[in-house]
């Protein structure tokens, strides 16, 4: 059931700031990078016979385009010296704007990178000072024509909304630029005040949002139906595509639950049985690996329960939904949620609607006592 | 025989009861270093952190007295709490005399009343003892003249002591010796016992505390309750020390208790008598009541797989409380339970704290009521204590409701307050009196169903923690009573129907939901809660549904994050019950009790 194509991601922990929104794992000492760039080499050893053949790497971070070329190089290299990859692979990598130039761009094309994910975040210079980026909205506009120059005809844009003092109105400003830029991809996060940020600690309410229920609603329902309107296809809670074929493919295995790999402190892998995730600290990560050790911190082997409830949690993200076999003994909660509007069955599938991505969260408990 | 004395301590609740009895403890037995601890007669947890004793407990004290001759005082210990009258009367049945401790500072209270009344009626010789004289605020004169004026007992033999700081102890022993009668009662006659205690053990089966009132029992004997007419063998006896000390045999006047191998929990029975199989008793012993439940609950297990447990757990329970009665139930909400009989709202919540702490049961507990009674157009009398069995309203004649007298000792600025709140839970036919200069006494004649939910902590609270409280059940009154449904989308949760006074309907219609209201969490869809008479609204309350629940991000590759936050939802919703489409946390049907400021 599982293809054997698997995903390749790779943690690149470091940035030159931390943004106040973000609680993905980064250090600011660029110091550890040769180290680390060592210890990535060591660890890919362990499982190069466990992922033999990926058709996609994500490089994710952290900020990757940190890295350069004398460093990115040599781990490309080594990424392709020890796992195969499909000639059709995709290769995504992730920038901030302001690192990127003509030539660092073309470098990335040789290296086989054919698709950016830029962390625009938005196209207004106050919100984008709010959320602590360093690049404006014009560097932003034209990172997207270098790399169209470049030749990469596979973007995706990062966006948030619902953002302190955002209305509406200032959100779809920042779509009308993004869609000028016709990216082949967009996600739109709804801003989440993560513990240990420092927004989260500014506005003191970890774990929730800025705005009412009904606002957010708004928010969400708009982006949806903007975007959708402009023919992208609203295929995960926050992600469009333009089309069926640019669909993030490397991300698509984190729901499908598809064997993935991931390198790099903080990075989490998934066989198909087992998850497990390595130690978060780079310096704990870099140590073990010099010690000639897994950087593993914990592990888990999934119980049929376990993998029945991924299975809902993660389907119901999905504009595709879940099988129906999934759902197999609960037709009576099935059909509630149907009648409800929050699913609808086709095609062997029980796929959520717009209605149904808005309680996305509530739905797998829906099918369990 | 000769050298036994049998004795329990009566006092109102905080008067110093358990300490006295520690005292008494370690003046006469040796009490290894280990288990010297405070309230060594509260074994329960529950006992000693509410300060109360809620089993009666009963310990042998060797005694040397002045005379030089050696005694055993044997000491029943009685709750001190006014649901709990049923136990202390089993306990007195088995004593020749009782102290009657009253605190020097806080004077004669109602429960002091209320339990010399008891132990005049089993004609015991009483020992006044005035305790914690050490505190500055004792007014040992002004006690006397109310044990004098009060009690009508002679207050130059009340004994003088201070519990806590041992003072008075030995002289206290030597009026035990001195005044308590010994047991009378033939050790060759047939066997005649009380039961007055039962404990379950799981590896001996029923421990049986008994009083010998005629004969002789040992091991080896063939025994017959005399209710039952159950015949068994005896295994073992013997007499409380600090654990269980076995004896050749007891004898006429013994305290002590029997093992006889009693599997089966329902075949003791407290307030039976115990004789000979061979040679029995001619009579039983008389003198004892039967526990008369007045607070009705059912309670469910919050899974519907546990039914049998939670029958299996009350069954052992009843043993070790005599006073509890239960039979089976069912709640379209909440499928099988048991609607129980408790003697008092004290009483309702020690049942349910010990069956969750000792049996480990978690429990849906519904609002407590009482027995009402019913008269249909057809002159038939029905009794209900469950509101599920509320006759059709159409054939009711007439209704009427169980009645109180409680007396209620204030200090006097409090008076206003009280009267107000007797006012509120419809008190009728007010007295007054003044026992003690500055404290009024005030009578009030109370339907039981106002008093048995919060009455008694809202006295509390509007006296300033100064109110005493006691009642006895005066009978039934008419009453125009109406049926209270609570429904959720329409659809009717018979586990909270509750029976009300119709002028009250509208106050616990708007509570009830407004509770509901804080504890149901939003759904998917709108909730509408309704008090309901007939098929009358009368108050409403609506939960609105939650209209989004996703989180934007999935984290990367860590779905363990995600799926583990699922997964403690999941164990969340377990702790719920579902009625019709919503679903309630257990704790709505405990919160539908707790008053609203």
């Amino acid at each position: 059931m599982n293809s054997p194509l698997s995903g390749l991601y790779v943690h690149v922990p470091f940035c030159r700031t931390k943004c106040p929104y973000c609680d993905f794992y980064s250090v600011t000492d660029l110091g550890l990078m040769d180290t680390w760039l060592k210890a990535v080499a060591a660890e890919v050893q362990f499982y190069r016979n466990d992922f033999p053949v990926c058709d996609s790497l994500y490089l994710g971070g952290g900020t990757p385009s940190l890295l350069d070329e004398d460093r990115l190089g040599p781990l490309m290299e080594v990424l392709q010296g020890e796992i195969k990859f499909t000639p059709d692979a995709e290769v995504t990598l992730e920038a901030n704007p302001d690192d990127l130039t003509p030539a660092r761009l073309s470098f990335y094309r040789g290296l086989g990178v054919n698709r950016l994910s830029l962390g625009v975040q938005s196209f207004d210079e106050s919100e984008l000072r709010l959320l602590g980026r360093r690049h404006t909205a014009r560097q932003a506009e034209e990172a997207v024509a270098m790399a169209r120059q470049a030749g990469f005809a596979n973007l995706s844009l990062d966006l948030m909304y619902a953002l302190p003092g955002q209305t509406l109105a200032g959100w779809e400003r920042t779509l009308q630029i993004a869609l000028a830029c016709r990216p082949e991809h967009l996600s739109c996060y709804q801003l989440t005040l993560e513990p240990g940020t420092a927004l989260g600690r500014k506005y003191g309410q970890a774990g929730k949002t800025l705005f009412n229920e009904d606002a957010e609603r708004e928010f969400f329902l708009f982006t949806s139906g903007y975007l959708e309107g402009e023919g992208y296809l609203h295929y995960e809670i926050s992600n469009f595509a333009r089309g069926e074929s640019r669909v993030c493919r490397h991300n698509l295995k984190y729901w499908r639950r598809r064997r993935y790999l991931g390198l790099g402190p903080g990075a989490h892998s998934f066989d198909g049985r087992r998850r497990w995730w390595n130690h978060r600290s780079v310096v704990r990560y870099c140590e073990l690996l010099t010690a000639g050790k897994p950087p593993m911190a914990g592990s888990e082997l999934l119980t049929p329960e376990q993998v029945r409830l991924e299975r809902l949690l993660l389907g119901f993200r999905m504009r595709d939904g879940v099988e129906l076999e999934s759902l197999a003994g609960r037709e009576e909660d099935l059909a509630n949620l149907a009648s409800r509007g929050w699913l609808r069955v086709e095609g062997g599938r029980a796929r959520p609607t717009i209605q149904g991505f808005l309680v996305a969260d509530r739905l797998p408990l829906c099918f369990s006592d | 025989m000769p050298n036994i004395r049998n004795f329990s301590i009566i006092a109102h609740i905080d008067h110093g009861k358990s300490t006295l009895a520690d005292r008494l403890i370690q003046a006469t037995i040796l009490v290894p270093e280990r288990l010297v601890r405070d309230q060594m007669l509260d074994t329960m947890d529950l006992e000693r952190e509410r300060g109360i004793t809620i089993k009666s407990n009963t310990i042998t004290l060797p005694y040397v007295a002045a005379d030089g001759r050696e005694y055993e005082l044997n000491l029943i210990d009685t709750p001190g709490h006014v649901d709990f009258s049923y136990e202390v009367s089993r306990a007195l049945a088995s004593c020749e005399g009782v102290l009657l401790l009253v605190d020097a500072s806080q004077g004669v209270e109602a429960q002091t009343l209320a339990n010399l009344y008891l132990a005049m009626e089993h004609d015991l010789e009483i020992i006044p003892v005035i305790n914690k004289i050490d505190l500055p605020q004792a007014d040992i004169e002004g006690v006397k003249e109310q044990i004098r004026q009060e009690l009508g007992l002679d207050p130059e033999g009340a004994i003088l002591c201070s519990a806590k700081e041992g003072i008075g102890i030995e002289t206290l022993l030597e009026a035990i010796v001195r005044r308590i009668p010994p047991p009378a009662g033939s050790p060759d006659a047939p066997l005649s016992a009380l039961i007055f205690d039962a404990n379950y053990d799981s590896f001996r089966g029923s421990v049986v505390s008994l009083r010998v009132f005629e004969g002789r029992v040992k091991p080896g004997d063939l025994i017959r309750f005399m209710s039952t007419g159950n015949v068994y063998k005896v295994e073992e006896v013997g007499i409380f020390s600090l654990a269980r000390l076995p004896q050749p045999e007891l004898g006429a006047g013994d305290v002590g208790y029997l093992m006889a191998n009693i599997k089966t929990v329902r075949d003791t029975r407290i307030g039976d008598t115990v004789t000979l199989d061979a040679n029995p008793a001619r009579q039983a012993l008389p003198g004892f009541k039967e526990p008369k439940p007045v607070v009705f609950a059912s309670i469910y297990p919050l899974s519907n797989d546990d039914y049998q447990a939670l029958a299996d757990a009350l069954e052992k329970y009843q043993l070790n409380d005599a006073a509890i009665v239960f039979q089976k139930d069912s709640s379209a909400a909440l499928g099988q339970g048991f609607r129980c009989g408790f003697l008092g709202l004290l009483h309702l919540e020690i049942v349910q704290e010990r069956l969750a702490r000792e049996f480990g049961q978690s429990l849906i507990m519904t609002v407590p009521g009482v027995r009402y009674e019913f008269i249909l157009t057809d002159g038939q009398m029905v009794a209900v204590d469950n509101p599920q069995h509320y006759p059709d309203p159409a054939k009711i004649q007439q209704t009427a409701e169980p009645y109180i007298r409680a007396a209620i000792m204030v200090p006097e600025r409090f008076v206003g307050a009280v009267m107000k709140l007797c006012t509120e839970r419809r008190g009728e036919n007010p007295h007054f009196s003044n026992p003690l200069p500055g404290r009024v006494e005030l009578r009030y004649d109370l339907p039981l169903a106002e008093v048995i939910i919060d009455f008694y902590d809202k006295l509390k609270s509007v006296t300033q923690g100064y109110g005493s409280f006691d009642y006895d059940l005066i009978g039934y009154r008419e009453s125009d009573l109406v049926k209270l449904d609570i429904l959720l989308n329409g659809e009717k949760v018979d586990a909270l129907s509750m029976i009300v006074h119709r002028r009250r309907a509208r106050e616990w219609a708007v509570r009830v939901c407004e509770r509901l209201k804080e504890e149901i969490p939003r759904q998917q869809f709108k909730i509408a809660i309704q008090g309901a008479i007939g098929g009358k609204i009368i108050a409403r309350e609506t939960i609105s549904a939650f209209r989004k629940d996703v989180t934007a991000k999935c984290y990367g590759g860590d779905i363990t994050r995600k799926r583990k936050l699922l997964e403690k939802q999941k164990e969340g919703k377990k702790r719920m019950k579902m009625v019709g489409q919503v679903t309630i946390p257990q704790s709505a049907f405990v919160a539908v009790l707790k008053s609203g400021e």
